[in-house]
């Protein structure tokens, strides 16, 4: 019994050492990922600068009619950050960028709405219905709506109690399957008569650390084209143009 | 080459074959290359009558799943498993995503870029399937998640949809064998989707394989086939207000919608992978991918390998912390 001891004391310590030699090899590997990242980045950065500055002669125009409705995705900790936001709008504008949605998952950019559409000229509140009118005056504007979490779920829950409703007025809910009152056409009108924005934006742009729409409204995210962009506090014109530029190219076959 | 008496007729198969490379026999080109040095070899000796040289290919051919060749491609495959299983077992020092999900996008391009035929590309893309497979449930992944066919796919012209329809007939029966993955690793299938836009057949093999794999518990897969997001989410709705009107209740909340949509029998994707580079969603899981990290590799479908795995796990232990904290705030 004794010998047992010392055996099992030299195989946990094996194991130990075993465990210490995997994390170890562990870390290294997320060393060079994150290496990697750093070059890249750099990279990037250079690229960037060039596109702003217009030594790269691709970049230099935009075909922006084909971006009809934009949406950015901000990150919570970076959607406190007004002044970048504002910063953010007014270089959409200058590239000619109509209608952009700004979402945030906890409705912070909602309460500073109005500060937001003061501080950028020629920024106006889009219609909640999301009526396409382009009346002259607007021709140079932007339009800015605001998302956040509640457009997404909960908009779904009071688009359903809606359409509940309309099933229940049926002469007889019990037996009828339901099949003229729920399909995805009713679904969206019920949406719109609670007063969300349909549209499916093109291009989604998403400021923060992880490439994730963070619970943008799902029922418009169908074909969206989602693009991350890193940390707005690292904002950068040029990969701004960059990635509008590339969403100009894709061609999409809409699944046939 | 004429033919010769009956019990000739093996050896004059395999040359005609080997020269030709017709046949199911191997040519010379796939040789490798030490038996290519024994068949040289063996030339001088057979010119004579080539009916020795048919025999010798013939015995290659037989012995080649025992003998050299064989036995060095089982060596190399060994070798490839203990060095990946030393690369999961590194990784899972880290946190492993629970939830993986997969659009399957490239394989037509994949066809046309190699110059093969229409279908192939979604065969090859289906080989790749099974090794993403293997390798998720090898590192301890216990949901993936894979966008077969999409509503929108019906549009397409029909002789394709057809095929498409009768190779995933082909694939989901053989999930049923003995031998297939579902029972090497214990696994759960459930077909996730609109089904009743499936015909018959494709439809009754698909449940069959649910009930089938009712008792597994170890890992689950789920196939999403006639599926599209926006579709799911009406289903859903469509669902808890029949259930509500039946009892006479009057509101619907949000826990009801969610408990009936199909893919609430797994959590949400942790990764969500879509090949070929393209960085849309198509109406895959939109509900469910507020938390999801995603990726977009730019390699097509069928040449997706363990290095994207790899590289997508990597990220996502970068990221899971910040991750966690906003399931949190949610």
């Amino acid at each position: 019994m004794d010998s047992n001891e010392p055996m099992l004391l030299l195989s946990s310590r094996i194991g130990q050492i075993g465990d210490l030699g995997l994390d170890l090899l562990w870390r290294f590997l997320h060393i060079v990922v994150s290496l990697f990242h750093i070059v890249s980045g750099i990279f990037e950065a250079i690229q960037s600068y060039a596109i702003s500055l217009g030594l790269i002669q691709k970049y230099s125009s935009v075909d922006i009619e084909k971006l009809r409705c934009l949406a950015v995705v901000l990150d919570i900790e970076v959607a406190r950050d007004v002044a970048k936001v504002v910063e953010l709008l007014q270089w959409l504008k200058t590239i000619g960028v109509k209608q952009v949605g700004l979402f945030d998952s906890q409705g912070l950019l909602k309460k500073s709405k109005d500060m937001i559409l003061e501080m950028v000229p020629g920024s106006t509140l889009l219609q909640e219905t999301g009526e396409k009118d382009i009346s002259p005056d607007r021709k140079e504007g932007i339009a800015i709506e605001f998302i956040s979490s509640s457009d997404n779920k909960e908009a779904v829950v009071k688009a359903a109690n809606i359409l509940l409703k309309r099933h229940l007025k049926t002469s007889h809910p019990e037996k009828d399957e339901g099949n003229n009152v729920f399909t995805e056409s009713h679904l969206n009108e019920a949406l719109r008569v609670v007063g969300e924005n349909v549209h499916v934006p093109d291009l989604m742009l998403v400021y923060g650390p992880v490439r994730s729409h963070l619970g943008f409204p799902a029922w418009r995210l169908r074909y969206t084209e989602i693009v991350h962009m890193g940390s707005l506090k690292y904002m950068r014109y040029g990969s701004l143009l960059k990635a509008i530029h590339k969403f100009t190219g894709v061609r999409q076959n809409y699944g046939v | 080459m004429c033919r010769r008496e009956n019990n000739d007729l093996s050896g004059n198969d395999v040359v005609q074959s080997f020269i030709t490379g017709s046949g199911s026999f191997p040519t010379f080109a796939s040789l490798n290359s030490q038996l290519r040095i024994l068949v040289l070899s063996l030339l001088p000796s057979t010119i004579s009558d080539p009916k020795n040289l048919g025999t010798v290919l013939h015995f290659i051919y037989l012995s080649s799943g025992e003998g050299m060749g064989g036995g060095i491609r089982q060596l190399l495959e060994q070798v490839h498993r203990l060095s990946r299983r030393c690369l999961f077992r590194v990784l899972s020092m880290g946190p492993l995503p629970t939830h993986l999900a997969f659009i399957m996008d490239g394989n037509r391009r994949y066809a046309k870029k190699r110059g093969l035929e229409d279908g192939s590309g979604h065969k090859a893309g289906f080989s790749a399937l099974m090794s993403m497979l293997q390798y998720c449930y090898e590192l301890g992944i216990k949901y993936v998640t894979v966008y077969a066919f999409s509503i929108d796919n019906f549009r397409r012209k029909p002789e394709e949809v057809q095929s498409l329809m009768d190779l995933m007939l082909e694939k989901i029966k053989s999930l049923l064998d003995k031998e297939s993955i579902v029972h090497e690793y214990g696994i759960r299938v459930y077909f996730i989707g609109n089904l009743g836009l499936l015909n018959d057949q494709v439809r009754a093999a698909a449940e069959e394989v649910m009930k089938a794999t009712a008792k597994n518990s170890r890992v689950v897969l789920l196939v999403c086939v006639a599926y599209n997001s926006t579709d799911e989410i009406v289903q859903a709705v469509k669902r808890s207000c029949v259930d509500k009107a039946d009892r006479d209740v009057e509101r619907i909340q949000l826990v009801d919608i969610e408990e009936n949509m199909q893919m609430s029998v797994a959590p949400e994707p942790d990764i969500l992978i879509r090949s070929s580079g393209e960085t849309r969603l198509s109406n895959f899981l939109l509900w469910q991918t507020g938390n999801s990290q995603l990726f977009s590799p730019d390699a097509l479908w069928p040449e997706i390998g363990l290095r994207h795995l790899v590289w997508a796990i990597l990220n996502f232990q970068r990221s899971h912390s910040y991750l966690e904290k906003k399931k949190k705030q949610l």
